[in-house]
């Protein structure tokens, strides 16, 4: 019989609670690491949504007389149309937000990635840790989001609306995770990340039928909205408050979300990997 | 005997076509202050990430407290403490918050890591910093924070990559003397340096690490006895009449190294060896007397200076 060395027993017993819950430990570090910038947070999670569903959603709407989709129920408001969007919109921004220069701040300028990677936890739990704190500010800001919808009377049905705020966090995932995996494997910022917000997500923002329907952008410039998150998480949400769930566009939609999210999770934490123990 | 915390055998590391480490071999018993002394690029902050669990051995065999870092790394880390050449605080959170947070990682409850932080923000001598931000603290300060974040889940081997890098030399006498406190509790330390004062100071035994491979072991005054001499006379003649002097002085020493700027002279008796000098009738600039030390070994066994 082998003799198990009090050290080695202790090891065992010592990676028992962080092999279990390693990601809760990043995930409460980085919640914390928030609170430096959370009144960044909550004012634009609040602030956005005011100026949109204002702007937009009222403001514009007024000179939409042409109804541009239709719902269970016949046409439906334009601000129904577009509230659900631009929620998504919020979560898609927020996660372009924290995969990006979050994640070089972990690799590189503070460098705190390293520092989890020398405790028990491992690689794949600093970055599943990283998107479960980041899904829950996605979750904050698109609860913030829908609850003002309700309150501009900008859903349909509020019900089943209270899916929405998930929708967005698909959305987020969907579109960051990808991201992550991209942003945890670059050295360093050259501008790449600016391209990102300029020649990725606003084209996105502009034809992903955000603001008009899909069909009818030209032919030569729908497929964006295809590969687009924004899109896929635009029309769930919009489903969701005309009470139009449950078709086969409606699954595909959401199973396009999911595959994204799905991809871009295993990839980060094969980055992260590769990254951390090199 | 107790079993060793770490032994390392035919431990090899490489990168591509680089071998960062060729192959060598170390045991390390509980308790010991031991050192990898070398220069930069020496193979010995890649030992340290294979030792830490943190990177995977290429070949050879590596086992930390009984268990084998590949397939036990959380195992392995829980029981360390790593204090990184490069410090990685965070600097977004406060000095003690720092600490707390850290010990999340090791699955302690949020009370435990409170209490320890309060101990070890007075072991650093931190105490009156527990609410600063870490952009505040000094350099020195830094080090200290990172090495009581290191200690926060109880380590049995704290391991300190050029702990004193950087450092002014108040700040490096402050941190030597915390972790002589740690060596004096029985902690176990592996560290690395290319700083022979350092080595002298702290470690109990070290190896001679050049071009990943190991060059000598021993304890420091074991080492200085084997490679090197008592005493060392350094004599400056001036840059350029360094080589035509130590020419004429064959013969006088055990040993001559020329050096760029000086000659060192190897001896048990510099005192002696400087009259001898004299009679010679060579005049130089400057002349010195003193023990040997570690960079006597290294410059004995590669023919080089520690530091370049």
């Amino acid at each position: 019989m082998t003799v198990v060395e009090p050290m080695t027993e202790a090891a065992i017993r010592g990676a028992e609670r962080p092999r279990r819950f390693g990601a809760l430990y990043v995930a409460e570090h980085q919640v914390r690491s928030m609170r430096a910038y959370g009144w960044t947070i909550v004012v634009s999670a609040v602030g956005s949504p005011l100026i949109y569903l204002l702007g937009i959603g009222l403001g514009l709407a007024a000179f939409i007389d042409q109804p541009v989709a239709s719902g269970s129920a016949g046409p439906v408001d334009y601000v129904w149309f577009v509230a659900p969007a631009l929620l998504a919109s919020a979560a898609v921004g927020v996660a372009t937000e924290e995969f990006t220069y979050v994640v070089m701040q972990g690799f590189k300028w503070r460098r705190i990635f390293w520092g989890m990677n020398a405790s028990p936890v491992s690689p794949e739990q600093i970055c599943t840790g990283l998107i479960l704190s980041v899904g829950a500010r996605i979750l904050f800001t698109t609860t913030a989001y829908y609850a003002l919808m309700l309150a501009f009377g900008a859903v349909g049905n509020p019900w089943a609306g209270l899916a929405m705020p998930l929708v967005g966090l698909l959305a987020g995932t969907a579109f960051g995770l990808p991201l992550l995996a991209y942003s945890a494997s670059l050295k360093e910022d050259t501008g790449q990340f600016a391209v990102v917000q300029r020649f990725i997500f606003t084209p996105m923002f502009l034809f992903s039928g955000t603001f008009y329907p899909l069909d009818s952008v030209p032919v030569g410039l729908q497929w964006i909205g295809w590969i687009s998150p924004l899109w896929h998480a635009s029309e769930l949400g919009r489903d969701l408050s005309y009470g139009t769930t449950g078709g086969w566009p409606w699954w595909t939609h959401l199973a396009v979300l999911l595959a994204m999210s799905g991809i871009g999770w295993v990839l980060a934490r094969r980055t992260f990997v590769g990254r951390l123990r090199g | 005997m107790s079993a060793p915390v770490i032994a390392a055998r035919g431990l090899t590391k490489t990168f591509g076509d680089l071998t960062a480490v060729a192959g060598i071999d170390f045991e390390v018993p509980p308790g010991e202050s031991f050192g990898l002394l070398g220069p930069n690029g020496a193979g010995k902050s890649t030992t340290m990430r294979m030792v830490g669990a943190v990177s995977s051995r290429t070949a050879g065999s590596l086992e930390v407290l009984g268990l084998d870092p590949e397939t036990h790394g959380p195992e392995i880390r829980s029981q360390l403490g790593v204090v990184p050449q490069e410090d990685n605080l965070d600097t977004e959170l406060r000095v003690r918050d720092n600490l707390i947070v850290y010990g999340r990682y090791f699955g302690l409850p949020r009370r435990t890591c409170a209490t320890r932080a309060d101990e070890l923000l007075a072991f650093a001598q931190l105490e009156d910093k527990a609410r600063s931000k870490v952009d505040d603290l000094s350099g020195g300060m830094k080090r200290r924070l990172t090495i009581a974040r290191a200690l926060i889940n109880e380590p049995r081997i704290l391991m300190l990559d050029e702990p004193t890098t950087g450092l002014d030399p108040q700040a490096r006498h402050v941190l030597w003397d915390r972790l002589f406190r740690l060596k004096e509790r029985g902690t176990t330390l592996v560290l690395t340096t290319h700083y022979m004062d350092e080595a002298e100071q702290l470690c109990d035994r070290l190896v001679v690490v050049d071009h990943g491979r190991i060059m000598a072991e021993g304890s420091p005054a074991a080492l200085i006895r084997e490679y090197s001499t008592r005493e060392v006379v350094e004599l400056r003649f001036g840059s350029d009449h360094n080589a035509t002097a130590a020419q004429q002085l064959e013969g006088t020493a055990q040993r001559i190294e020329v050096l760029p700027d000086r000659v060192l002279l190897y001896t048990d008796d510099g005192e002696g060896l400087l009259e001898r000098v004299a009679h010679l009738g060579l005049r130089p600039t400057t002349s010195l007397v003193r023990r040997s030390s570690l960079e006597d070994v290294f410059l004995r066994l590669t023919g080089r200076s520690l530091i370049e």
